[in-house]
């Protein structure tokens, strides 16, 4: 009575062989992981040291550490995200939970998706028009910085929005009913509710800023610096800039210094969206409804 | 007891509500009197949650919903409450499915105390005991105030939302099908706070329990296709039979 018929078999073997297909498809994206990480832990692991992470460049950057542009990494995304969060998470807030759909609704989320869809480099070009020469900022921390906001302003807002979104809208309307305001209830509600997908949000965002070469390589970030910043008003090397100089535009770099450069990057993306992962499934497994 | 001559707290002139140019209610005309119980019966589709949701003016929430006609509550029409918020704080809701909020039982209830400005520890605790006490909330839950009000059974969760109304101190209770996911013997529970709160509150009841209504209510309207087809007192509209014979066919169960 349960003896497969020939059609079932078919339907069996058609099964077996989709299923390895879509296997081997899925497996292939672990490929350039392996292969990238390898070769940088290979060819530049032997480099890194406390040493190499914080001493300064010398002997025309073909020797010692990569101190300045660690430390300018950080202040480029520190100041980025203190002037991206803020601004961010308030215009998510406003999409989410007032926004009437109507004409100027639709034109801010049509801004956001084409802001998310400008070229990098343009980005750049725009920095250097609107902060270094309009506003007078100059090559700084700040231009720079400012760049790196709007640019990563649509992954803050996209990411805060669905956050605020996965709130079930009967916890609001329960509110509502009692007489609370739309501010009350996003306080007491929504916004406990969405803190954890929102930092999430911002974590990748960290990550994002530290990679991006093109809008700070004209607005803030320098080849090479004597100086650590002293504060936002001045240049500052960055990691992802220093990685490119040392690669391609000084003659005479040992080859293991590059890698290092780009070990010490990757490692820092890495933490962070490790961070960010750790986070989800500690917050995965406090379910709340 | 209320009688004729009991001040009208809710009155309600030819409200009309639709969505998107679909009509689901039209024309109900209905007063309701201070302190009384006033039941809804009607089949599925009738109107009445919408009837409900004009009342507190969650058409506010819902750009499809269209409201007309006026809905006058202690004699001023809703629409013209300046402060609506405060119009919501004053009318306490229950709807058919149970919303524990992600806070503990205990934020549950004193959550709204707490957006009335009430700050004292104690003063939260004397309303948090009593509001889960009258919802039949509080034995089973007084040892674990500090879980999760949206992690309870389906029922606890369900008379939460009503403790969590009754923290409102409402001048009117509307419950809309409290019942639907609490046991029997707890509703009987909660239908003899009901019978209690009528001398501090006016409450509508929207059932699909016929019996209910006639066990509570002191008048019953019957509503059907968006109509109210029939309002009177709850014993005439069940024993003395029914003027209009839809009605007879429903409460009598031959239909709905």
């Amino acid at each position: 009575m349960f003896a497969a018929t020939e059609l079932n078999q078919k339907n069996q073997r058609t099964e077996k062989l989709v299923r390895l297909l879509f296997i081997l498809m899925a497996s292939l994206l672990i490929l350039p992981v392996l292969i990238i990480l390898g070769t940088l832990i290979y060819k530049g692991g032997g480099i890194i040291s406390i040493d190499f992470l914080f001493t300064d460049p010398t002997n025309g950057m073909t020797e010692g550490g990569i101190f300045p542009a660690l430390l300018g990494t950080i202040w480029l995304v520190a100041v980025a995200l203190v002037i991206s969060v803020p601004l961010g998470i308030a215009a998510a807030i406003y999409l989410s939970e007032y926004a009437p759909d109507n004409w100027l609704t639709r034109l801010i989320n049509l801004a956001i998706i084409n802001l998310a869809g400008v070229p990098s480099i343009v980005h750049a070009l725009f920095g250097v028009g609107a902060f270094v020469v309009f506003l007078e900022f100059g090559t700084s921390i700040l231009s720079a910085s400012l760049t790196l906001a709007i640019m990563t302003l649509p992954v803050v807002i996209v990411s805060t929005r669905e956050s605020l979104q996965a709130v079930p809208h009967s916890f609001r309307e329960a509110c509502w009913n009692m007489g609370a305001t739309r501010w009350q209830t996003i306080r007491r509600v929504v916004l406990p509710n969405a803190v954890s997908g929102i930092l999430t949000g911002i974590i990748l965002e960290v990550s994002r800023t530290a990679g991006e070469t093109a809008p700070i390589m004209f607005t803030g970030a320098v080849f090479f610096s004597p100086f650590l910043p002293q504060g936002i008003m001045d240049q500052t090397m960055a990691m992802s800039l220093h990685l490119f100089v040392v690669s391609t535009q000084v003659p005479g770099v040992p080859e293991n210094l590059p890698y290092g450069v780009a070990l010490v990057l990757i490692g820092m993306v890495l933490l962070m969206n490790s961070i960010s992962i750790a986070f989800r499934m500690h917050l995965r497994g406090k379910k709340k409804w | 007891m209320v009688t004729e001559a009991s001040p009208i707290k809710l009155e309600i002139q030819n409200l009309a509500v639709s969505y998107g140019g679909k009509t689901a209610i039209s024309g109900i005309n209905l007063s309701i009197r201070e302190h009384e119980i006033f039941g809804i019966i009607g089949p599925a589709n009738a109107g009445k949650t919408s009837f409900l949701k004009a009342i507190n003016r969650m058409d506010m929430f819902d750009t499809n919903m269209q409201v007309e006609g006026k809905v006058l509550f202690n004699g001023q029409d809703v629409k013209k409450w300046r402060n609506v918020y405060a119009l919501r704080s004053r009318i306490g809701v229950v709807f058919p499915l149970p919303v524990g909020l992600p806070m503990s039982i205990y934020d549950n209830v004193a959550l709204s105390p707490q957006l009335r400005g009430i700050k004292n520890k104690a003063e939260l605790d004397v309303i948090v005991e009593r509001c889960l006490t009258r919802a039949a909330l509080w034995d089973e839950v007084k040892d674990r105030l500090n879980t999760l009000g949206s992690l309870l059974s389906g029922g606890q969760q369900q008379r939460l939302t009503i403790a969590r109304a009754l923290s409102q101190e409402p001048e009117l209770l509307i419950l809309d099908e409290f019942s639907i996911a609490v046991d029997p013997v707890t509703t009987m529970r909660i239908e003899d706070v009901l019978k209690e709160l009528k001398s501090e509150m006016t409450i509508i009841l929207v059932t699909n329990l016929v019996q209910q209504a006639r066990r509570l209510a002191d008048r019953t309207a019957f509503f059907l296709d968006g109509e109210c087809v029939e309002m009177a007192e709850t014993e005439a509209l069940f024993t003395r039979q029914a003027s209009d014979p839809r009605t007879r066919d429903y409460v009598e169960g031959r239909f709905g």
